[in-house]
């Protein structure tokens, strides 16, 4: 088995599982709790502005942003996280067929393994009030699996394996 | 590798009845909900909000439980076939592989059966305050999968550690044929053009609906008395909605049919068709996995026919995973032909 197929079959399985055990944690300690506080806030929104107490009525108007802001990102993360992890395990079993040489292709299973730790990273990092760094490391990140995707479909594309 | 084809294709299949039958529909009720939730804001009757919102909560629910039963239904298709292609690396006997396999067989269709049952069945003759008979069924479908994937899991770590418990199958053939290097190549595509396309809608859509989301619900809860506004607001917010919808689902259904071009590059060896079905398949599924997502993004601007393009997309799909089944149904009728031969 190749560096770089190991590479990105490996670290697929590892990230898979973090994504997984995110996603238990999510949805047993934090999901429920948000969806709860979601709906509660735009319903209460409504029936504050219903009595005319428009001050409570933008509060909750505004924890329903807030909470939404969140939980768009926190479901994201546990899908990209998941769905990228799948794509380097598949990937990885016919990494060899990718025609270019070891190294290149080692550096294009790093380039994967990092933007795919790294973009979701940035997202969840957005959600933790960070967020300048949070959109640099997620446009990194994304930037990086974009050019490893690229770097391999040509691979695929291109002759027999070296 | 049959059973993860069939659960695609029969997801897929759910997905487009769903699509035509039950989205836009749903989307209508919605609005309407929140447009007597809006009307009931200008009358001063709260009580009435909590009607709406609790009509709004059970539509959403519906909505909800039918997207995860076709998104729950594909994604297990995807690991039974992820699961057949590893099934040389797992260290376990052959008739243990055969009973994992039926297992998660079993779990990936229960789960999204017991999602899809979830508002039907309710609460009724349930022991749980809040859970009901469709969750627990769905649950313990989930659960098996889990522990299906646990055992695969110690199987292919007994591989790595070099010890082979029972009968070694053989690797997946090298091969690179004109099929396979299409379909990985060209899933290879897709999935990079739905990350390119993720990332624009991030960084140009993401915020923008947030704010705009935020405004309209504003608009809705400050129309002034004897102003009928509402029904304004609520059709700006209804149009943010069904944007957003097309646009995290091109992003989504591109991705996912490149994944499903990818594995099935996998199994062309073991598709017994002629040559030319092969890639006529090959090129359909291809074709239906672009048509869709690029359809599905203009149903806002051309409407309907859009939709229905799209649909067709989805069909073209479905009919080449079909095709591709058919080929490996031939290929193992074949291989036990050869045994009865032999015996």
């Amino acid at each position: 088995m190749s560096a770089g197929r190991r590479l990105l079959i490996l670290s697929g399985i590892a990230l898979a599982l973090f994504g997984m055990l995110y996603g238990l944690h999510y949805a047993v300690f934090v999901e429920h709790q948000t969806l709860d506080g979601m709906g509660g806030s735009l319903t209460a929104a409504f029936i504050q502005a219903a009595d005319r107490d428009w001050e409570k009525s933008e509060s909750a108007l505004l924890a329903y942003r807030e909470a939404k802001y969140d939980y768009v990102r926190e479901v994201d993360l546990h899908s990209h996280w998941i769905g990228l992890a799948m794509l380097m395990i598949v990937l990885g079993v016919v990494f060899d067929e990718v025609t270019f040489g070891e190294g290149v292709r080692f550096a294009i299973a790093l380039a994967m393994l990092a933007g795919s730790v790294v973009f979701p990273l940035g997202v969840i990092l957005q959600t933790v009030r960070m967020v300048p760094l949070g959109s640099a490391l997620a446009i990194a990140g994304s930037a990086l699996v974009i050019v490893a995707l690229g770097a391999t479909a040509v691979g695929f594309m291109r002759g027999d394996a070296t | 590798m049959f059973g993860g084809i069939a659960l695609i294709a029969a997801g897929m299949l759910f997905g487009d009845i769903f699509a035509v039958f039950v989205l836009h529909q749903n989307g209508g009720q919605t609005g309407q909900a929140l447009l007597g939730a809006a009307n009931a804001v200008a009358a001063q009757d709260s009580s009435a909000v909590k009607v709406a919102f609790v009509q709004i909560g059970n539509l959403l629910e519906d909505r909800g439980t039918k997207v995860d039963a076709h998104v729950h239904m594909i994604d297990a298709g995807y690991l039974a076939l992820l699961l057949a292609l590893v099934q040389p690396f797992v260290a376990l006997s052959a008739s243990s592989k055969k009973i994992l396999a039926r297992l998660f067989l079993t779990g990936g269709l229960l789960l999204p059966v017991g999602i899809f049952l979830i508002p039907y069945v309710g609460l009724a003759y349930s022991p749980f305050p809040v859970i009901g008979w469709a969750s627990v069924l769905a649950d313990t479908a989930g659960a098996l999968l889990i522990i299906v994937l646990l055992v695969e899991g110690w199987g292919f770590w007994n591989y790595l550690r070099d010890r082979h418990a029972g009968p070694v199958e053989p690797e997946l053939p090298k091969d690179r044929t004109w099929e396979r290097r299409v379909l990985l190549s060209g899933g290879t595509m897709l999935v990079l053009l739905g990350f390119i396309y993720g990332a624009w809608y991030a960084a140009m859509n993401l915020y923008e609906h947030e704010n705009r989301e935020s405004v309209i619900l504003k608009d809705i809860l400050e129309q002034a008395p004897g102003r009928d506004l509402a029904a304004a607001s609520v059709n700006a917010y209804g149009l943010l909605q069904a944007e957003k919808a097309v646009q995290i689902a091109a992003h989504s259904h591109i991705i996912e049919f490149g994944l499903l071009a990818i594995l099935l590059s996998f199994v062309q060896p073991f598709v017994l068709l002629g040559q030319r079905w092969k890639r006529r398949w090959v090129m359909i599924l291809l074709a239906g996995s672009v048509i869709l997502p690029v359809f599905v993004l203009l149903e806002l601007k051309v409407g309907l026919i859009a939709g229905g393009i799209a649909d067709v997309a989805g069909l073209m799909v479905i009919a080449a995973l079909v095709g591709m089944l058919v080929g490996v149904l031939r290929y193992t009728g074949h291989l036990d032909a050869e045994a009865g031969a032999a015996r």
